[in-house]
């Protein structure tokens, strides 16, 4: 077995991919420092970054790979899935070995999963902008807790700054414990302590964190959802399909 | 915002709830400086209620007063119910505060018809120019057009609005009369012609210059109602597919009737709403508008209703035998499309793969084919299956009717695609 151990960055993977070229060695396992290493192992190498490397992999690939692709290997990458580092080198090697490009062979099983992560990965960038709900604190600001699966703020941070560009909010990963703050200017980063994170972990703000109207809005909001449900027709399981469970903790509408 | 809202609203949402249309989609709104609000192109929804439809848009009535008495309508003025109405005021405030926190992406506004249908509709722009200019408000606005409002007030909404409707709600217009005694189809098409005259200008004048007013950019959109006449299916596909045709035309939704009022003999008695009937009528929709059907193979005179056991894809193809089977390694994507078991996306993937190498049955499955339906119609790397041809088509039906049969058991578990 070959292992090729790099730095978990992008560019890493690029250079391993140069690396591999150059020796004319391709791995089995693509293994980052905090993995599990295996009992045995034939031969290790150990990749180093290297940034002119990996830009020359990248241009290559660039020739060949729509913008389409392209992305959809950047939604791999952010998934994070234990499989990524190899999925994306035979990915990129078979990209690099055909003299076209194989992005469009949905028949071959690597060329599908890459677009399937990548689905999964926009899909659950959808479902944030479609479930995130923001309170209003005593201080103005607009507070919104999420829990994604994957890292996926960078990818959503746009939207809401150009729907609410005037308002300050936050978007609060209480998984990972980061979020982001727009100040109607500029997104900064933002972390709260441990303690103040076991509260925002209930999803509702405390009663003095809240604005005035914030407990009327939100009855309202409440008595709509109730009201706009056409009794004669209930389907629950449509209802699940379309907001699975493990969003419902931050949603107004299905809290207590 | 106070506990008389909080009333109003219950009120005037659970007398909305009836109209199906909750899309928010076919138009795209740049941040504006100063304004809250964007749209995305494709539609957002935000939530989804017990029943299973989403909410994407803040549908409300503004008043539930109404001059007329629809025998399907809940709110005609016959019904003894308790009746309310928004101001303008209230009305673009709850949707500023709801839009604030991202539990909508803009309002629906409906009515009831108060006083004259021209005074309705000026209030109705009331609360959208309020909205639009006070509140900087640049969400999405679908805005019916109440029928016998002047051209006058709509080519004003228009300017607001990113899509108006006007239900047809009846299928033909001798049961409209029926039912309605009071309206008649002319008046329904009126504003529909005038709206798409209206967007079909602007889009001309768009193109000399590009600061010219948008009108009604994400065209219009129309509701019929299902099973409350005895109108069959083929009228109403007819119908739909004759709408299709005008370019301004959208969606056409199709809403199972649900008895609102109790009693009236010239309204059936149901034991349960169409819920089938309407999937089916969906799937019709959806054959129509992206994969190249047209009304008279869905549904013809030897065959003038949907199966409700069978999808009506699998419907046309078991009518046809002899355009089976299909080769998905040479045929046409027009041809791919009508395989039962295959859609849109899978045909797409199936186009642009087979130029790499002839495509097995397992590389179609995972490409996302439903083999189940589609082997009896396809040919593909592998020694030719047993395709419709030998098998006959009433032994293809039983074989499909059986795999659904317990899923119709379980009548309510079917899945629309809301968003367009």
């Amino acid at each position: 077995m070959i292992l090729f151990h790099y730095d978990k960055t992008f560019e890493g993977l690029l250079s391993c991919i140069f690396f591999a070229y150059a020796q004319k060695c391709f791995p089995d396992m693509i293994l980052s420092p905090s993995d599990q290493q295996p009992l045995f192992a034939d031969e290790q190498y150990v990749v180093v970054s290297d940034k002119v490397k990996a830009s020359r992999v990248w241009s290559s690939l660039e020739k060949k790979l729509s913008k389409i692709a392209r992305r959809m290997m950047m939604s791999v990458w952010i998934s994070g899935l234990p499989e990524t580092e190899m999925l994306l080198f035979r990915y990129m090697c078979k990209n690099i070995d055909h003299p076209q490009g194989v992005e469009l062979n949905f028949g071959d099983t690597d060329v599908l999963r890459v677009k399937e992560i990548a689905q999964q990965v926009s899909r659950e960038a959808q479902r944030l902008v479609q479930f995130v709900r923001f309170q209003e604190t005593a201080d103005g600001i607009w507070f919104a807790p999420i829990a994604p699966r994957y890292n996926l703020l960078p990818l959503v941070v746009k939207h809401f700054r150009n729907r609410y560009s005037s308002q300050p909010w936050i978007l609060y990963d209480t998984t990972r414990n980061q979020g982001l703050y727009w100040d109607t200017h500029t997104v900064h980063d933002v972390s709260f302590s441990p303690a103040d994170l076991a509260a925002l972990k209930l999803g509702q703000l405390n009663g003095d964190k809240q604005s005035d109207e914030e407990q009327l809005i939100q009855r309202m909001w409440k008595e709509y959802f109730r009201s706009i449900t056409i009794r004669e027709r209930l389907n629950l399981k449509l209802q699940q399909q379309h907001m699975p469970k493990k969003y419902w903790k931050y949603l107004t509408e299905l809290q207590q | 915002m106070n506990e008389r809202i909080l009333e109003k609203l219950n009120i005037l949402a659970d007398a909305a709830k009836y109209d199906v249309s909750c899309a928010s989609s076919g138009t795209s709104r740049p941040a504006v400086k100063g304004g809250i609000g964007t749209a995305t192109g494709w539609g957002i929804c935000h939530s989804f209620t017990p029943d299973g439809r989403c909410i994407s848009l803040f549908k409300i009535l503004l008043t539930n007063h109404c001059i007329y008495d629809c025998a399907y309508c809940t709110n005609r003025r016959s019904n003894d119910v308790k009746r309310t109405a928004f101001t303008p005021r209230e009305l673009a405030e709850l949707t500023i505060a709801f839009y604030q926190r991202n539990y909508i992406e803009g309002l629906f506004l409906s009515s009831g018809v108060m006083r004259n249908p021209d005074y309705t509709m000026e209030q109705m722009l009331r609360v959208v120019k309020l909205l639009r200019e006070q509140y900087r408000f640049n969400g999405y606005i679908h805005m019916k057009a109440i029928p016998g409002a002047s051209d006058n007030l709509i080519a004003q909404a228009g300017l607001y609005a990113d899509r108006m409707s006007v239900n047809l709600e009846i299928p033909s217009e001798e049961n409209l009369k029926l039912l309605a005694p009071e309206k008649n189809y002319s008046e329904v098409f009126a504003p529909m012609r005038f709206i798409q005259q209206g967007m079909l200008e602007s889009a001309e004048d768009r193109k000399k210059f590009r600061s010219a007013p948008r009108f009604v950019p994400a065209g219009q959109s129309t509701q019929l109602i299902i099973g409350a006449t005895p109108d069959n299916d083929r009228q109403i596909l007819t119908l739909a597919s004759a709408l299709y045709r005008r370019p301004s035309f959208k969606r056409v939704y199709y809403s199972g009737y649900i008895p609102v009022n109790n009693g009236d003999s010239r309204l059936p008695t149901l034991a349960a709403p169409p819920l089938v009937r309407e999937n089916r009528l969906y799937q019709a929709d959806w054959l129509m508008r992206f994969y190249q059907f047209k009304a008279s193979e869905i549904v013809d005179e030897s065959h003038p209703d949907l199966d409700l056991d069978l999808d009506p894809k699998m419907g046309w193809a078991l009518r046809h035998p002899e355009f089976f089977p299909v080769d998905v390694n040479s045929a046409p994507y027009e041809m791919i499309l009508r395989v039962p078991g295959i859609g849109v996306k899978s045909a797409k993937l199936i186009v642009a793969s087979r130029r790499y190498g002839r495509l097995s049955s397992t590389q179609l499955k995972k490409i996302g084919v439903v083999m189940k339906r589609a082997q009896y119609f396809i040919l593909c790397r592998e020694l030719p299956m047993q395709t419709v041809n030998e098998l006959t088509p009433q032994y293809v039906r039983r074989q499909v009717t059986q795999k659904q049969q317990k899923r119709t058991a379980e009548l309510l578990q079917y899945t629309i695609e809301w968003g367009e």
